[in-house]
């Protein structure tokens, strides 16, 4: 029978079916990151429990580490203690773990492909929601709570019910200055936020093909902002040739098996879906969020929504209540709002190509004047490494921005980069939540192009990429 | 985990659709390195006026009096009725810990978001999903009744209120079992060991490289 690239992924990691139609699913990698992490290792040490796989597991620090001068460690007592946990923790059990002053640190999701670490075909998961990030390897990855991380570490196993599939292609060739992140809002806005509840995703058609692993992580990344705990893409040589020599990639040895046993990680042709979401590519603009919700996304020329227009009244309330939480109002223009604060980062958005998208629009600009702060953050102290070398960097900082030390930052604002209220961002970051990125701060998410050219014009326009 | 089998108790109605994990509670109560304690800040930026932080004494902080959580009329609810897409967002387990912590057992919503309802049951908190119809119903019921209580039965799977309404709810049957025994699942799926390491066996002839 034809099977999609979400059954063959969930076929070959099924350890026993329960009689209740749950399996028990077996888990290739964990990632480990300090704030979904403590509880479970006191689990498991209450219970006098071992880790049943330990080089299945790599951990880093991201939510918690300062992005600045970091030679003086992570002033916030309750932080620090976060963060050492993780490192007891780590050292105690005798998990490979990148310590924060580990040139290999950075944010999970960015940090294992990098490393090798996520590879096509495998089981991954992280208490973190993100995780569905690595489903752009062609691997089944995706978020869960504390109690399932202690349960992955005791077990290399999870309780699961299968989902749904769901194909959601793009098509045909994408206009200018459209990027993954532009597509990904696109397709959120069209199904909602809990469209894909229940579903896993697969990303397909020729736009999706045309994407590098980069843009491909941003679009699996957000799969969850659609409700969809997994977005995968099938294999290709695409995602061949970026997992190649990376250090914990197969060896030269057994790279052409690996290579075969990935390369039928695709969907069948007559493949059954349970739901098909198409989208044409020209249709496709640069988009800005306008709520707080990923749903709540325009193009970068329209007008904000007005909600006497809907017609559903919970909706409508919450369109409301979206409008006076970011002090907009309907009709404004988007490109017309002007901007406080500048996030170029996150595991959306934080990898070597967003750097050189937001490095190529600033060189030789300088961020405007009511620009409180413009920061870029990389994804990881290896990509940092890379950028420096391009000499990213010295663009940025000559623009005005200012270059940090990896991690997740501002996307949440666990640590000391956080809005303070009523401040406006355009954020490359996933989630525009009410005091996501710090109590009454306003969010916009946008492409890091779009962040960029809103940081040099000081209010969201449309990008030159010339 | 404490069993659950009956509950009677008054509901707290969130007329709020897409509640995210991140109002539930917000990223600045992660960083504790426990699992209890959170009850105090569930919802801080709606409960409270001013701006929260770990440590503070939550009884000096000055209340928001619109939020429903602090109406005297749903003191003591241990049943949160809520909308579309609730626990949407971050993968946090902070957000069933503070919602247990804070005294909620129920949560009956029309959708919930998938990692929010999985974590739920790993923590004695029982998430039950209902037509919107009905949801709307309870709105109604709880509007209309100070005082008025609903019994969730999840050994038959039913809701009673209003003397005579009843409403049936559907439920994984794993899931149900766990709740009911208040079972430890990491111990249920290691009496399956054998499985495991006959898998693993397998799989290292097949991928050799995760091995």
């Amino acid at each position: 029978m034809a099977k999609t690239l979400y059954d063959k992924l969930w076929d070959s990691h099924v350890v026993r079916e329960n009689d209740d139609g749950t399996s028990l699913l077996y888990i290739d990698r964990q990632l480990i990151h300090e704030v979904t992490s403590p509880q479970a290792f006191e689990g498991l040490r209450l219970a006098e429990r071992q880790p049943w796989k330990l080089s299945a597991n790599l951990a880093t620090p991201d939510h918690n580490v300062p992005t600045a001068n970091r030679e003086q460690g992570i002033i916030d007592p309750v932080s620090k203690l976060q963060v050492d946990t993780l490192d007891e923790n780590c050292d105690l059990f005798g998990i490979t773990e990148f310590k924060m002053g580990d040139i290999r640190q950075g944010i999970v999701h960015v940090i294992s492909p990098e490393q090798g670490a996520t590879l096509p075909a495998m089981t991954l998961v992280c208490g973190d929601s993100h995780t569905s990030t690595h489903g752009a390897f062609g691997a089944l990855a995706f978020g869960i709570g504390t109690s399932e991380v202690e349960h992955v570490l005791a077990t290399q196993c999870l309780i699961q019910k299968k989902s749904k599939n769901m194909r959601v292609d793009v098509n045909g060739k994408l206009n200018d200055g459209v990027t993954a992140k532009d597509i990904i809002l696109a397709i959120i806005g069209k199904i909602g936020t809990a469209g894909g509840t229940g579903y896993a995703i697969e990303f397909a058609g020729d736009a999706i093909r045309s994407l590098s692993m980069e843009g491909r992580m941003t679009l699996s990344n957000m799969a969850i902002e659609a409700g969809a705990r997994a977005g995968m893409i099938a294999v290709d040589q695409t995602t061949i040739d970026f997992v190649k020599g990376r250090p914990y990639a197969p060896t030269e040895a057994q790279w052409p098996s690996a290579v075969d046993y990935w390369r039928d990680f695709k969907s069948d042709d007559g493949a059954y879906f349970d739901k098909i979401i198409t989208l044409d590519a020209s249709d496709i603009q640069p988009q800005v969020t306008w709520g707080t919700s990923p749903e709540m996304t325009i193009s970068i020329d329209a007008l904000i929504p007005d909600p006497e227009q809907e017609n559903d009244v919970v909706k409508k309330e919450g369109m409301q209540a979206a409008l006076d939480y970011m002090g907009l109002k309907a009709g404004q223009a988007i490109n017309e709002i002007p901007v406080d604060v500048v996030f170029i980062g996150s595991c959306t958005n934080s990898r070597i190509e967003d750097i050189r998208a937001a490095a190529h629009i600033a060189k030789g600009k300088q961020v405007a004047k009511n620009i409180k702060q413009a920061l870029v953050v990389p994804g990881s102290g290896l990509i940092k490494a890379q950028a420096e070398k391009e000499g990213l960097d010295k663009i940025l900082l000559a623009a005005g921005f200012q270059w940090r030390e990896p991690g997740c930052s501002m996307c949440l604002a666990m640590n000391a980069d956080r809005l303070e209220p009523q401040e406006r961002c355009a954020s490359t970051s996933n989630r525009n939540f009410e005091g996501r990125q710090g109590q009454g701060g306003r969010t916009h998410l946008v492409s890091p192009a779009m962040a960029t050219a809103a940081a040099i014009a000081g209010h969201f326009t449309r990008i030159d990429a010339r | 985990m404490e069993k659950f089998t009956e509950i009677t108790a008054i509901a707290v109605p969130l007329d709020r659709v897409n509640v995210d994990t991140d109002a539930i509670i917000p990223k600045q109560f992660l960083k504790s390195i426990q699992r209890s304690g959170f009850g105090p800040n569930l919802f801080d930026e709606w409960r409270y006026l001013d701006h929260g932080e770990p440590g503070m004494d939550n009884s000096t902080r000055q209340i928001n009096p619109d939020f429903v959580l602090n109406q005297a009329r749903y003191a003591n609810a241990k049943i949160l009725l809520a909308r579309d897409n609730f626990g949407c967002g971050s993968s946090r387990e902070h957000a069933p810990w503070a919602l247990e912590d804070f005294g909620i057992r129920v949560i009956i919503a029309p959708s919930f978001a998938d990692i929010f309802y999985n974590n739920c049951f790993k923590n004695g908190l029982l998430p039950i999903v209902l037509p919107e119809a009905q949801v709307n119903d309870l709105f109604d019921f709880i509007e209309a009744n100070e005082g008025g209580q609903l019994t969730v039965d999840l050994q038959e799977q039913k809701i009673h209120y209003n003397k005579t309404s009843e409403l049936s709810f559907e439920l994984d049957q794993f899931r149900r079992h766990c709740l009911l025994e208040g079972l430890d699942e990491i111990g249920l799926t290691l009496e399956h060991s054998d499985d495991i390491k006959a898998y693993e066996e397998k799989q290292k002839a097949i991928t050799p490289w995760l091995f």
